[in-house]
């Protein structure tokens, strides 16, 4: 029960920090818990749906479907996020002067709530499928199904939690201060899943891992450990990287931080959206 | 219109030298012995230790002969992939330095294995 609970918990955990940093990073923006639930269902309904076809998507392209699948949904959702923090760099202060001034959520438009569903369905999916499968592994086993199923719920229930105290954590965090800190962490959850993505490419065999191991702070932090796990999912923490994961990892911090940079640098904008400066 | 219609042919002549070429290359470069496997079976990992070469990307065949999913898992190898029950999936590993390299199977974590990478000979 409690091993069954340990293991649901591991994957939950991940999507439920990646919803609880997109909850944060929208504050102030009208509709964003219910785009954020769309994204919720429609991820539990995409992972169900690849649980159901993991045996033929696994086959497929000569056994790497499931490498080739998981590193495009990780591209998409890097994208997003890059997006969204691009977006916000410009964006950001008004929305928090806003909020502000008028007291209430301030409607945005659909496009950058969009983004933020497409994050939140690809978190969602990407873990939820394992826990799919693995679950429908008790339920066939049949034996012990009834407290396996509790330790399933409970695993579910703390990675819930956990996900809903970082969000609590963050929200105390002052408003004008809140969008830097949920664009570092954005930033960084980026360029980690970047780094994700190229290690199922090299795990795939589509592109060389260069040289495996360029370091291994195994004995500093174990990837395994629950603080390792955390970090990995935060901040992109491996253990032994490949170069090419690095490559990755500093190539997508650079290009979002550049695009931020580029588009907060003021170049001729018309005085009427940015209101008067202090 | 007669040179054109002969140059026409010759291409086709061309490109079935060309295709057949292709079709008998994957033949001949079937010989080489089969790929490195580990079997899931009854939860556990057969063989426990797998020898491969160093420095060099390897490609091993996961075998899951069990009905229930595996997950082949190793921070060591920084590897992770869901082989559903009755497949055999390939995974590519390396290149890596010699070693040992620890692997487990993450939905049933107390099942485990070993990489062994030794420096090959000559």
């Amino acid at each position: 029960m409690l091993a069954t609970g340990v293991i649901v918990f591991r994957e939950v955990l991940e999507a439920a920090l990646i919803v609880s940093i997109v909850m944060a990073a929208a504050k102030g923006v009208a509709g964003r818990g219910r785009w954020v639930s769309y994204g919720i269902l429609l991820g539990i309904a995409g992972a169900c749906l690849v649980a159901a076809f993991a045996g033929a998507i696994a086959q497929a392209v000569q056994g790497r479907g499931q490498e080739l699948l998981n590193a495009a949904i990780l591209l998409l959702a890097v994208a997003m996020l890059g997006w969204h923090n691009v977006w916000m760099s410009q964006h950001g202060k008004a929305l928090a002067r806003r909020m502000k001034t008028i007291g209430h959520d301030v409607a945005v438009g659909d496009r950058p709530l969009s983004v933020l569903l497409v994050v939140v369905t690809m978190a969602v999916l990407r873990e939820g499928s394992e826990v799919v499968l693995f679950g429908y592994g008790i339920y066939a086993s049949g034996a012990q199904s009834m407290s396996m199923l509790i330790g399933a719920l409970g695993g579910l229930g703390v990675g819930v939690a956990t996900g809903v105290l970082l969000y609590k954590g963050l929200l105390r965090i002052p408003t004008r201060h809140l969008f830097a800190v949920t664009g570092w962490m954005i930033l960084l959850l980026a360029a980690g899943m970047a780094a994700d993505a190229a290690g199922l490419l090299s795990q795939a065999g589509v592109l060389p891992a260069i040289r495996e191991g360029v370091w291994n702070s195994a004995w500093l932090l174990n990837e395994q450990s629950l603080l390792g796990r955390l970090l990995h999912i935060l901040v992109g923490y491996t253990q032994r990287p490949s170069a090419l994961q690095i490559l990755f990892y500093v190539a997508t911090l650079a290009t979002i931080a550049s695009l931020m940079g580029a588009v907060k640098r003021p170049r001729h904008r018309p005085a009427s959206l940015e209101g008067a400066r202090p | 219109m007669a040179r054109a219609r002969i140059s026409g042919k010759a291409l086709i002549s061309a490109f079935g030298a060309v295709a057949l070429a292709v079709r008998l290359n994957p033949t001949e470069a079937a010989t080489p012995s089969p790929p490195p496997t580990l079997v899931v079976k009854n939860q556990a990992f057969e063989p426990q230790t797998l020898t491969i070469p160093a420095g060099q990307q390897i490609k091993i065949l996961v075998r899951n002969e069990d009905a229930l999913p595996a997950e082949l898992e190793s921070s060591d190898l920084n590897r992770e992939k869901v082989i559903p029950g009755g497949t055999a999936l390939p995974v590519y590993i390396g290149p890596l330095s010699p070693g040992r390299y620890q692997f487990f199977n993450d939905f049933h974590p107390s099942s485990t294995g070993t990489i062994v990478v030794v420096q090959p000979k000559g």
